[in-house]
C-alpha cells in the first residue's frame, strides 16, 4: 500500500469485492454444499448490507459481469428504495438500470415487473423504466403472445395504453372476432386450427399442442422452425429419441459454457462415438471467445476440479464441472502451450465426470513443475485431500521459491460459499475470483493480476467509474 | 483373544462436516471372489428367530447378501434388490413386520443373507442370556426360569444422527476407497469395510440406516464442529520443489500414522472374542466381542475375513458407556459363578454396594424382592 488510507476504506473495497464475487457466482439455487435458502438468505443480506452502506458502488455493480440473477436483485432493490436515494443517485442509477434491463433477456425483465408488482412499488422512476423498456421491444404483438400474463400486469401496473390490437387482446381476448395483426391473429386460430398453433413461439404452441392431444414427437418434428437457439440446444437429445430429428441445434454457434453443459449431460458413449463433432464445436466457440488474445498467453497450466463437489446440486448439475471443461478449452486456445491437469488425473477431457475427492495440493505442485507463464486453477476450493495443503504449497510458493512472481498464479471459483459470504480461498497470497460463465475468463485473470495486492477505495472506485462510463458508452 | 487390524486398508485424510468425520479406507487390490450387496426389506421392524424359542426383535431396513465364486473368478453384484415377500411373512398393513430366519442364512449355494449390525447386537444381547447357572439364594424365581428374557437395549438410526446425513451426502468417495471410519465429535462412532469398491459405492448411503449408540447421538447434538487436521508446512526447510513434495508426502503419511495409532486406536488395540457365524466360502463371517472394560471405547461387530487375515468385511457398533457398565457387570457375574459374594471380592466392592450396580445397570429384576429391600433399607440408615 502506498497511500495512508483509513480502515474504513479498506473494509469497504474488499467488501465491495466480496460482493462482486457473490454476485458473478450465486444464482441463489442449491449448490453442492448449501442449500437454495442458505444461497439465498446469505446473498440477500450481501445485497441489504451493500446498499445500506454503499448505494452508489452497489448501482455501479451494475456495469460489472455480475449474473441475471443478481442484475435483477440489484434492479429490483433500487427501485424499492428510490426514496432513500439523492436525485443525482436517482439519475445515475436510472441509466444504469435500464442499461442493464436492454441486456437481459426479457423473460427477467418481466419477472423483476411483476415482482415489482406484488412488492407494491409504483414510483415514478419505477413506471418510467418500464414504460420505456416496453416501448423499446422490436416487435410488441409477440411479446404480448409470448409473455401475455406478464405484459398484461406490466401494462396495468405502470398505467400504459396498449397500442392498437393489443388492448382487446390482453383484456378481451376473446371477443374480436378476427385480429388483423398476424401474430395475434394466428393465436387466435390456434383455439380451433392446429395447423396455426406451428407459427406460434414454443413456448406457447407447447400449451395449444397439449390442447389438442398432439403427439410429443411430432409437435417437436413440426415447431423446429419456430425454437430459438437455446430451445433447440435444450431439446435436442428428447426430440431425438421420439423420432423428431428435424430439431437439429447448431454446435457451433453455441455460447461456450452452454456447448460445455451440453456435452457433459451427454452419456459416455454419447461423447466418445461423437468426439470428433463435439470436440470442434468446443474448440470453435472457444477460438471466437478467445478473440485477438488467442495464442498469447505464452506457457499456461490448468489445474480443473472434476472431484464429485464438481457436480453441483440438482439445481445446477454439473455447473462447476461444465466452468472448468469451458475453461479448459478456452485457455488452450489462448495458449501458445497448455497442460490440463484434471484432479483425477485423467487426460482426455471428453471424460470428465464428476467423481473422486480434490487432491489440490499435489496437483498444483505439478502444475508449479512445468514451469508455466500461468497457473489458472479452477475449483471450488474444497481442498480435502488432505485437506489445507494446496494453501501451504500456494504460500511457500510465493513467499519461498517464487518471491519475483514469474508464475501469474490465479484462482477461479465457480461456487459461493454461503456460509462465508464469498468464494472460497485456497492462499491469501493468490487472487481468488468468483466465475460464472467461461467467457469472462480473460477479464477476471487481468482483473486478478492487476489486483493481486489490495486494493484500496480510491482505485476501486476509479476502476469502477471507468467500466460505468464504458458499459453507458456501448448504448449508443 | 486377538486383536483386530486393518489388513491391506490404507488411510486416507479425512473429510469432516459440521462434527462428522469421516475417514476413507483404501484397498490396493479389491478382493473379487467376495462380493456384498444390499437387499432392501419393505417392512421396517423385523423378528428374527435366532434359536428355539427366542427371537430377536429389531428396526431392519436392509439386509447384506454375499455371494462369492466357488473358484475365485470374480463375481459380480446382483446391485440392489427388491424382493416381495411372500404372503406368509405379510403382517397387517398398518405395522409391516418382515420374519428373518436366523441373522446369516444361506439362500443359495454360494449365497448368504444376513443382517449387518443386528449380528453383532445381537451377540451383545444374548450376552449371559441364561441368566444365572447355579441357583443362589440371591436371585429370583424369574432370573431362575427365563434368564435375562426379555433383554432390551435402544440405539438411533443415523438419520437421527445430527448431521451425518449431510456429511455422507457430501463426502467424496476415494478411487478405490473400501472402508470408512465414522467420528461423531472425534468420538469413533463405526467402521464399514467391504470387499469392492463397487460394493462401498453402492453401500456408502446405507450408512444412514444403520444403528448408533446413545452416546454418539449426544455428542452429535452436542457437540460442535471439529476442525480439519489441515497440512502444515515448515517453509524454513523448503528450498525447491522438490523438497515441497516431499514434505507433502510427509504430512500424508503422518496424518495416516496418527490416525491410526491414536484415533482408530480405541478400536484397533481393543481385546476381542471372536465368534464363529458361518463360512462364507473361503471366508467366515464372525462376531465381535470387545472385553467390556470400563471407561475405553467398547465396539461390538462382525467381520469376514480369509486364513490370511485379510478383512473382507467389517462392521461396528460403538456401545454406550451404560451398555459397556452393563456388559461389564454380566461378565464379571458369569466370572463369578453368579454369585454375589464371590464377584463383590472380584471387583473389590462390598456386597451391598455391587447389588446398588446391578439394580442402577436394570437388572434388579434378576434378584430376590426382599434381598433388595434389605439392601435398600440399610443405605437409608
Amino acid at each position: 500500500m502506498t497511500r495512508d488510507e483509513t480502515g474504513a476504506d479498506l473494509i469497504a473495497a474488499e467488501d465491495v469485492l466480496l460482493f462482486v464475487n457473490a454476485a458473478i457466482t450465486s444464482t441463489g439455487q442449491r449448490e453442492f454444499h448449501s442449500g437454495a435458502d442458505e444461497q439465498s438468505l446469505s446473498l440477500d443480506f450481501l445485497h441489504h448490507y451493500l446498499l445500506g452502506n454503499y448505494r452508489d458502488l452497489y448501482a455501479a455493480t451494475l456495469a460489472l459481469d455480475v449474473n441475471d440473477h443478481n442484475a435483477v436483485l440489484i434492479a429490483r432493490n433500487l427501485l424499492v428504495t428510490t426514496a432513500e436515494a439523492t436525485p443525482e443517485q436517482r439519475r445515475a442509477e436510472g441509466r444504469l438500470i435500464a442499461r442493464r434491463l436492454a441486456l437481459l433477456p426479457p423473460q427477467r425483465v418481466y419477472g423483476l415487473f411483476r415482482e415489482l408488482r406484488r412488492a407494491r412499488v409504483n414510483n415514478r422512476r419505477t413506471r418510467a423504466i418500464m414504460r420505456d423498456w416496453l416501448a423499446a421491444r422490436p416487435d410488441p404483438a409477440f411479446d404480448a403472445v409470448k409473455y401475455r400474463s406478464a405484459v398484461k400486469d406490466v401494462t396495468r401496473h405502470a398505467h400504459l395504453a396498449p397500442a392498437g390490437e393489443l388492448g382487446p387482446f390482453l383484456f378481451t381476448p376473446h371477443r374480436p372476432a378476427v385480429y388483423t395483426t398476424p401474430i395475434l391473429e394466428t393465436w387466435r386460430r390456434a383455439h380451433y386450427e392446429r395447423a396455426a398453433l406451428y407459427d406460434l413461439p414454443y413456448t406457447v404452441a407447447e400449451g395449444f399442442a397439449a390442447r389438442h392431444g398432439i403427439a410429443r414427437g411430432t409437435f417437436l418434428e413440426r415447431i423446429a422452425p419456430r425454437l430459438t437457439r437455446l430451445e433447440r440446444l435444450r431439446l435436442q437429445e428428447s426430440a431425438r429419441d421420439l423420432g423428431a430429428d428435424a430439431v437439429r441445434a447448431d454446435l457451433t454457434t453455441m455460447p461456450l459454457t452452454r456447448l460445455a453443459s451440453y456435452v457433459l449431460a451427454l452419456s459416455l458413449e454419447d461423447r466418445r462415438s461423437r468426439r470428433a463433432e463435439l470436440t470442434s464445436a468446443l474448440r470453435a466457440a472457444a477460438r471466437r471467445t478467445a478473440g485477438e488474445q488467442a495464442g498469447r498467453w505464452g506457457t499456461v497450466a490448468a489445474v480443473l476440479d472434476d472431484s464429485f463437489s464438481a457436480y453441483g446440486s440438482g439445481q445446477k448439475r454439473r455447473r462447476p464441472l461444465a466452468v472448468a471443461l469451458a475453461c479448459h478449452f478456452l485457455l488452450e486456445a489462448l495458449a501458445a502451450e497448455y497442460t490440463p491437469l484434471w484432479l483425477s488425473g485423467r487426460s482426455d477431457a471428453l471424460d470428465v465426470r464428476p467423481y473422486g475427492p480434490t487432491p489440490l495440493g499435489e496437483r498444483i505442485l505439478d502444475g508449479l513443475e512445468l514451469g508455466p507463464d500461468r497457473l489458472v486453477i479452477v475449483s471450488d476450493g474444497w481442498d480435502n485431500a488432505p485437506p489445507g495443503l494446496a494453501g501451504e504449497v500456494l504460500r511457500i510458493w510465493r513467499t519461498r521459491l517464487d518471491p519475483s512472481h514469474a508464475c501469474g498464479i490465479v484462482h477461479l471459483n465457480p461456487v459461493y460459499d454461503a456460509a462465508d459470504f464469498d468464494v472460497r480461498r485456497l492462499a491469501p497470497a493468490v487472487p481468488t475470483a468468483g466465475i460464472r460463465d467461461a467467457e469472462t475468463l480473460v477479464a477476471l485473470v487481468e482483473l486478478a493480476q492487476f489486483a493481486e495486492g489490495r486494493t484500496g477505495l480510491a482505485e476501486l472506485r476509479a476502476h469502477l467509474a471507468q467500466r460505468v462510463e464504458d458499459f453507458l458508452r456501448e448504448d449508443t | 483373544m486377538t486383536d483386530l487390524s486393518l489388513n491391506g486398508l490404507a488411510t486416507r485424510p479425512s473429510q469432516v462436516w459440521g462434527g462428522v468425520r469421516l475417514v476413507p479406507l483404501v484397498r490396493d487390490e479389491p478382493i473379487e471372489d467376495l462380493r456384498l450387496d444390499a437387499q432392501v426389506y419393505d417392512a421396517d421392524v423385523g423378528v428374527v428367530a435366532v434359536g428355539p424359542r427366542i427371537a430377536y426383535c429389531s428396526y431392519i431396513p436392509h439386509g447384506f447378501v454375499a455371494t462369492w465364486a466357488d473358484d475365485g473368478t470374480p463375481a459380480a453384484a446382483y446391485g440392489t434388490q427388491l424382493r416381495n415377500p411372500a404372503d406368509r411373512d405379510r403382517a397387517p398393513a398398518r405395522m409391516p413386520l418382515r420374519f428373518h430366519h436366523r441373522m446369516a442364512r444361506r439362500v443359495d449355494k454360494n449365497r448368504l443373507r444376513f443382517l449387518p449390525l443386528h449380528l453383532a447386537l445381537e451377540g451383545y444381547l444374548a450376552l449371559h442370556f441364561g441368566g444365572p447357572e447355579i441357583a443362589w439364594e440371591e436371585w429370583s424365581q424369574q432370573a431362575i426360569r427365563r434368564g435375562l428374557s426379555p433383554r432390551v437395549e435402544e440405539a438411533y438410526t443415523g438419520a437421527a444422527v445430527r448431521g451425518l446425513a449431510d456429511a455422507l451426502r457430501v463426502f467424496e468417495i476415494h478411487p478405490g476407497q473400501c472402508g470408512v471410519l465414522v467420528y461423531v465429535a472425534d468420538a469413533l462412532a463405526a467402521a464399514f469395510v467391504v470387499p469392492h469398491p463397487d460394493d462401498y459405492r453402492a453401500l456408502h448411503s446405507t450408512l444412514v440406516h444403520d444403528l448408533y449408540g446413545e452416546l454418539i447421538y449426544h455428542y452429535a447434538m452436542l457437540g460442535g464442529p471439529v476442525p480439519a487436521f489441515k497440512a502444515r508446512i515448515a517453509d524454513t526447510t523448503v528450498r525447491s520443489l522438490a523438497d515441497l513434495r516431499a514434505a507433502a508426502a510427509a504430512q500424508r503419511d503422518e496424518w495416516a500414522t496418527f490416525h491410526d495409532e491414536v484415533m482408530a486406536g480405541g478400536l484397533l488395540s481393543g481385546d476381542y472374542t471372536y465368534e464363529y457365524v458361518q463360512e462364507v466360502g473361503p471366508y467366515r463371517l464372525s462376531r465381535l466381542m470387545p472385553s467390556f472394560e470400563r471407561q475405553r471405547d467398547n465396539h461390538i461387530g462382525e467381520l469376514i475375513d480369509d486364513d490370511a487375515g485379510r478383512l473382507a468385511y467389517l462392521k461396528t457398533f460403538r456401545l454406550s458407556e451404560n451398555q459397556v457398565r452393563r456388559g461389564h457387570l454380566l461378565t464379571r457375574l458369569a466370572a463369578g459363578d453368579w454369585r454375589l459374594s464371590t464377584t463383590a471380592a472380584a471387583m473389590g466392592v462390598t456386597e451391598f454396594e455391587l447389588v446398588r450396580r446391578i439394580e442402577a445397570a436394570g437388572f434388579g429384576y434378576l434378584l430376590r424382592q426382599d434381598l433388595r429391600d434389605h439392601y435398600r433399607a440399610r443405605a437409608r440408615r
